[in-house]
């Protein structure tokens, strides 16, 4: 690891203040940056630790309005009792991150500002129509999500929070690579009060995206039974030595039916 | 350089370190407790496991100035003196090591893991509690079943404690 300067933010303004200097770069659990800059594939000459900051941390439910804040660890998040009866689907998905050890210190801010096209929150998200809160705005997940490790993040903003009006109905259910457990698909589906939202991860060149054909499928009928004869078409997906496109566009398909079953259930 | 200070295995301590530095190397080379160990220096083996605040997580993934002000509890401090630790004495009884390399942060995953499941544990929750723990030497056979015998064994003196309290 190249040389970086620590500091622990007292504040949401102060780390805004202290994101200034250099190169400088949020921390928040550090699963992903730390073992990025002990690899030299990160190199902030500054880091701005945020994990500490109780405005950020835990989970609030009022009503059906969800709100989880940005430094909620994705440990603290899959056992928080209220997200449990709100959207059980959601701290499902969490405690299906990673392993134990990382899930205590993984959150769920540093996973979506850093995108990963295979990370299973930016799914959720965009499955739950949630918006992202930070110091300066409200971004909408449709809106959030801009490709492969890019988001609509300015320089110098900082998330505060995620928001979601709970679903009537919601589940998620990956495909694991066997070696590094990461989502070689993942689908998040819900059905709320505007209709239907299905969202994929792991398996877009362009990171996690919407499936109109599920969406499409499930419109009228949200049901197994409506995804009988879905086609998912095998354009825009990646090819590695995982898995083939077509592989992936195939398991999309199982694992929506997984998905919709689960949240059937 | 940042001042970093700890309380590890109930003792404080303090030290000066440079930002960069991992808290298992600060662990390792600052403090000399050795038990933690650097396996795959890609978080992904367990082996660098330790206790902070409570948490079990990979020393290896995380600054030693991120974790200052925390108490740390590693492999030397789960031994009463003489005495193992119930999850250290199932891993001796049931053999669930070979060369020992990953022990460590087995034991430190295994204890984490029973302080979450005090209603017991079965086999299958504890493969996949494994989940980022790498033995490469036995398979996990007998690890499994000494964190199940360790289980039942604290469970069991849990039960002893609370009916000497009442």
């Amino acid at each position: 690891m190249y040389s970086v300067n620590y500091h622990r933010a007292a504040s949401v303004s102060d780390a805004a203040k202290l994101l200034k200097n250099g190169d400088a770069k949020l921390l928040s659990g550090g699963m992903t940056l730390i073992p990025a800059m002990k690899t030299r594939l990160a190199a902030p000459s500054d880091l701005v630790d945020v994990s500490r900051l109780k405005d950020l941390q835990g989970v609030k439910v009022s009503g059906k309005t969800v709100t989880i804040g940005a430094v909620t660890t994705h440990y603290d998040a899959s056992t928080d009792e209220k997200l449990k009866k709100a959207c059980p689907a959601l701290a499902h998905m969490a405690s299906l991150i990673g392993d134990p050890a990382v899930r205590y210190k993984g959150t769920i801010g540093g996973s979506i500002a850093n995108n990963d096209p295979a990370a299973d929150y930016p799914a959720a998200l965009l499955a739950l129509d949630a918006t992202i809160v930070t110091n300066k705005r409200e971004i909408a997940a449709d809106k959030f999500f801009k490709g492969l490790f890019e988001t609509a993040l300015k320089e110098g903003e900082i998330i505060t929070a995620v928001s979601f009006t709970a679903p009537a109905k919601a589940a998620y259910q990956k495909f694991r690579n066997p070696a590094s457990r990461y989502a070689i698909v993942g689908v998040f589906v819900a059905k709320g009060k505007d209709g239907v939202r299905a969202a994929v991860t792991g398996a877009g060149e362009d990171g996690v995206f919407r499936s109109k054909e599920i969406e499409a499928a499930l419109a009228k009928n949200f049901d197994v039974a409506a995804l009988g004869g879905l086609k998912v078409s095998a354009k825009g997906l990646m090819s590695d030595i995982h898995a083939s496109a077509d592989y992936r566009a195939n398991l999309i398909a199982v694992m929506a039916k997984r998905a919709v079953a689960a949240a059937n259930a | 350089m940042s001042d970093v200070s700890l309380t590890v295995n109930g003792r404080r301590v303090s030290g000066n370190a440079e930002d960069r530095t991992l808290l298992v190397h600060f662990l390792r080379e600052h403090l000399g407790l050795t038990g933690t160990h650097v396996g795959c220096d890609t978080s992904q083996c367990g082996a660098c496991v330790v206790h902070v605040d409570g948490r079990a997580v990979k020393s290896c993934s995380m600054l030693a100035v991120q974790a200052s002000g925390s108490t740390i509890v590693t492999i030397e401090g789960l031994a009463d003196g003489a005495e193992l630790h119930p999850v250290q004495a199932a891993f001796k009884e049931h053999h669930g090591l070979q060369c020992g390399f990953c022990t460590p942060g087995m034991i430190m995953t295994a204890t984490d893991m029973i302080a979450r499941h005090p209603q017991g544990l079965d086999e299958a929750t504890v493969r996949a509690e494994l989940d980022g723990n790498i033995c490469r030497c036995t398979g996990y056979h007998n690890i499994v079943k000494a964190i199940l015998a360790a289980s039942e064994t604290m469970a069991k003196g849990a039960k002893g404690r609370a009916k000497q309290a009442a």
